[in-house]
This record gives structure tokens, sequence and C-alpha cells, in this order.
């Protein structure tokens, strides 16, 4: 038995989003349920989010964001070897996301499967990748977290009607004559598992806002200065800083305790609302594009959510 | 030795100014969180993991739900 020669690093080459083109403001809740613009910015700020409609799907934005990236990375899609969708919101668990949105990009016959960690989700994928093609069992991968959350909500539940949002986020990650993600540091909290949860197939999404605040406060910034460690970086040297789009005053709170005195922090749930394994994928692109990141800087990405599961990782902006 | 009343009061005047920016002065044990103070749920979080780190008691979520004026919390602090 042999094993390949392995690509000394692996890193993301290209990044690419999809929002659905419904905009529902915080207006627009407050004629259906008790709730107001106020309340919702000062509690999740939160001033708008994106909803697809009932012809969209999670694979269709899926699939929108991950030929976005490959698009971008320039590489051919017989290139890609392997193709990861993190979600949990899929409407059906069979067929997985993954080899569906392969076929529709025209990718023919790649290793393809889902990853359910909730809204950290796409930090595990990204390790997976990372992964493989350090292995040698990937050439490229496309990395995709895709959420439509609208269809596990309540719409008369005010603590999470007004949170949780649709939208997909893409990465393609290839090989690197240096590290360009950093090594991550994940961890699940099992004994918290109904803080957030879907009770039955026919029910929605439930959440206990406070208990999840509370870790998310006060377990994570660990795990954030402990990805930065393994990576050998100094917060103070982070150029960005991208934490899963949970509640703006749980990543003003993790960020606070990093100490990433120069890093741009994502704020984009500020529009684009709670997507979950969607969220890091879809700021990262966001910022990019925005001018707000620059390619070859670092970025420190942490994702944290139901289960409970968290993971975090350093990687190099594409 | 436990701290008294008065002292946990001080501490959790400071506290709640230093989390919501209301002035310690206002923060009495008739007072209410949500009715006179205007404090929601999710800073009552903050204000509890501040407090557990100061006073050394956890206040637990389902407890916290109870503890309705600060005369509440000064009282579980100190039981």
């Amino acid at each position: 038995m042999r094993i390949p020669d392995t690509a000394p690093g692996a890193k993301v080459l290209a990044l690419g989003h999809y929002q659905p083109s419904r905009v529902v403001t915080n207006d627009d809740l407050s004629k259906t349920m008790e709730t107001s613009d106020e309340w919702i910015r000062s509690r999740v700020g939160i001033q708008e989010r994106r909803i697809a409609g009932d012809a969209e799907s999670l694979e269709d934005m899926a699939a929108q964001a991950g030929g976005k990236a490959l698009a971008a990375s320039g590489l051919a899609t017989s290139d890609i070897d392997l193709v990861i969708v993190a979600t949990c919101t899929l409407e059906s668990q069979i067929p997985n996301a993954a080899a569906v949105v392969a076929h529709r990009l025209g990718i023919s016959s790649p290793g393809a499967f889902d990853v359910n960690a909730a809204c950290a989700g796409f930090c595990y994928a990204l390790s997976t990748a990372d992964s493989a093609i350090r292995s040698g069992s990937a050439r490229n991968v496309l990395v995709i977290g895709a959420e439509k959350l609208s269809q596990w909500l309540d719409w008369t539940d005010r603590s999470t009607a007004v949170i949780f949002a649709d939208g997909a986020g893409a990465a393609v990650v290839g090989p690197s004559d240096t590290p360009g993600i950093g090594p991550v540091v994940w961890g699940s909290a099992g004994d918290k598992s109904e803080a957030i949860m879907i009770p039955d197939r026919h029910g929605s999404l439930h959440q206990e806002g406070q208990t999840v605040f509370r870790w998310a406060t006060t377990a994570l910034h660990p795990v954030a200065k402990q990805a930065c460690e393994r990576a050998g970086v100094d917060p103070a040297e982070l150029a960005a800083f991208i934490p899963h789009q949970a509640n703006l005053r749980i990543i003003e709170a993790i960020a606070r305790r990093l100490g990433a005195e120069k890093a741009v922090v994502a704020r984009d749930i500020v529009l684009a609302g709670n997507t979950s394994a969607a969220s890091i994928p879809l700021a990262l692109s966001r910022m990019l594009e925005r001018g707000e990141v620059r390619s070859g800087e670092l970025a420190l990405v942490l994702g944290f959510g139901a289960g409970l599961t968290y993971a975090g990782q350093v990687i190099e902006i594409p | 030795m436990a701290a008294t009343e008065q002292e946990i009061l001080e501490g959790l005047g400071k506290i709640i100014n230093e989390i919501t920016g209301i002035p310690a002065s206002e923060v009495t044990p008739e007072k209410s969180f949500v009715d006179d103070l205007d404090i929601d749920s999710l800073s009552m979080v903050e204000i509890a993991v501040a407090a557990q780190d100061e006073f050394g008691v956890e206040i637990p979520d389902d407890q916290l739900k109870n503890l309705k004026t600060v005369k509440d919390v000064l009282t579980f602090i100190q039981n």
C-alpha cells in the first residue's frame, strides 16, 4: 500500500455568495407579530434579512454561490474532486445537497457529502477540505454553506422568526505551498443539545435565547484565542474576524474579548440576518467584494451553534 | 467572609452601570429590572455572568427569570 505525495498546505482560492432577492424588514415582521424595529435592533442587531420564495430551494442557493466561487477561482469543473455542503435546513434528508449541487454545476462525479454541524458547519467543512487536500484525497474542494431557515421557522414565534434568514456562501479550496488554512479548534457541548432544536420532523426551530447567549459570550472567546495560538498568529495581527453571524451582541462580546485590535469585525448580520452555516462565507465574500478586507490578509473564522457545536481556524483571505 | 447587602448592592450597581450605562445610584433594592430599569433578558444574562465573577455565586438561567427586582438578586447572592 502507498499514499500519495501530500500537498504542504491548502488555502481558500476564491469565494462566492448568493442571497434571495426578497428583503424582509423589521417593519414587515412587526405587522404580523408582536415585535418592533427597535426591539429587534437592540436585541439582535438585525435591520433586514433575505427570505427565499417557495420556488427557490436550498440547493438552488447553494448552486448559485458555488458557481460564483468556482468561476472566481478560474478552475474547471473537472478540477474539483470533492463537494461538501454544510447545512442543517434541507427540506428532505435524502438525497443530500452536495451531489445535487455538484450535478447542477456540471462537476461530473466528485465525492459529495453534507455536513450538519449547524451554524458551525462551514468551519467543519473547511477543515475537512483542508485535510482532504493535504492528504491527497482531493485536488480541489468546493465547500458551500447554504441554509433555508425560513422553511423551519414558526412565523408567529418572535424569538426565532426575527433572527433567522436564508442564503449561501461558498469557497473553493485548493493546494498551496504554504499553509492558508490553520489548524481547526473544534468541539461540542451536547449537554446543551436542547438549547437549539427542531423537536420533530413537523416541528419548527426552537431556541433558548438566554442559554445560547450565555454560552456564546462566555465559552467561545477562549476557542477563538486557541485557534490563533494553534496557527501561531497573534490576535493583534488579524486583519479580520468573521464569527458566525448569530446576534450582533454576541459578535461584539466575543470580538471585545479576543483582543484583535486591528481586525475588521464582520457585522453582516445587520443586513443578512442569521443564516447559520452560510453566514461566515456569505459575510467574508461580501466583505471582500466591498473592499473591507484584502487578499493575502489573515482572518479568523469562528462558527458556533446547535449541538451545541463550535469550530474556528485562521485562514488567508483569497 | 460574606459580603454585606450594602457591599453587594454597590458591586451590582457597578456591574449594571458597566453593562447598560444606567447610573449605579439608580440601582436600588425596590427597582424592577424590566419595568423600572428597562434591562432586557440578554443584558440580565450579562449581569448574571459578571455577578458570578464578582461574588462567586452562579445564577443559572432557570433561576434568573425569577429574579424580578434588585432586592431579589441581593437575596439570591446572600443565600
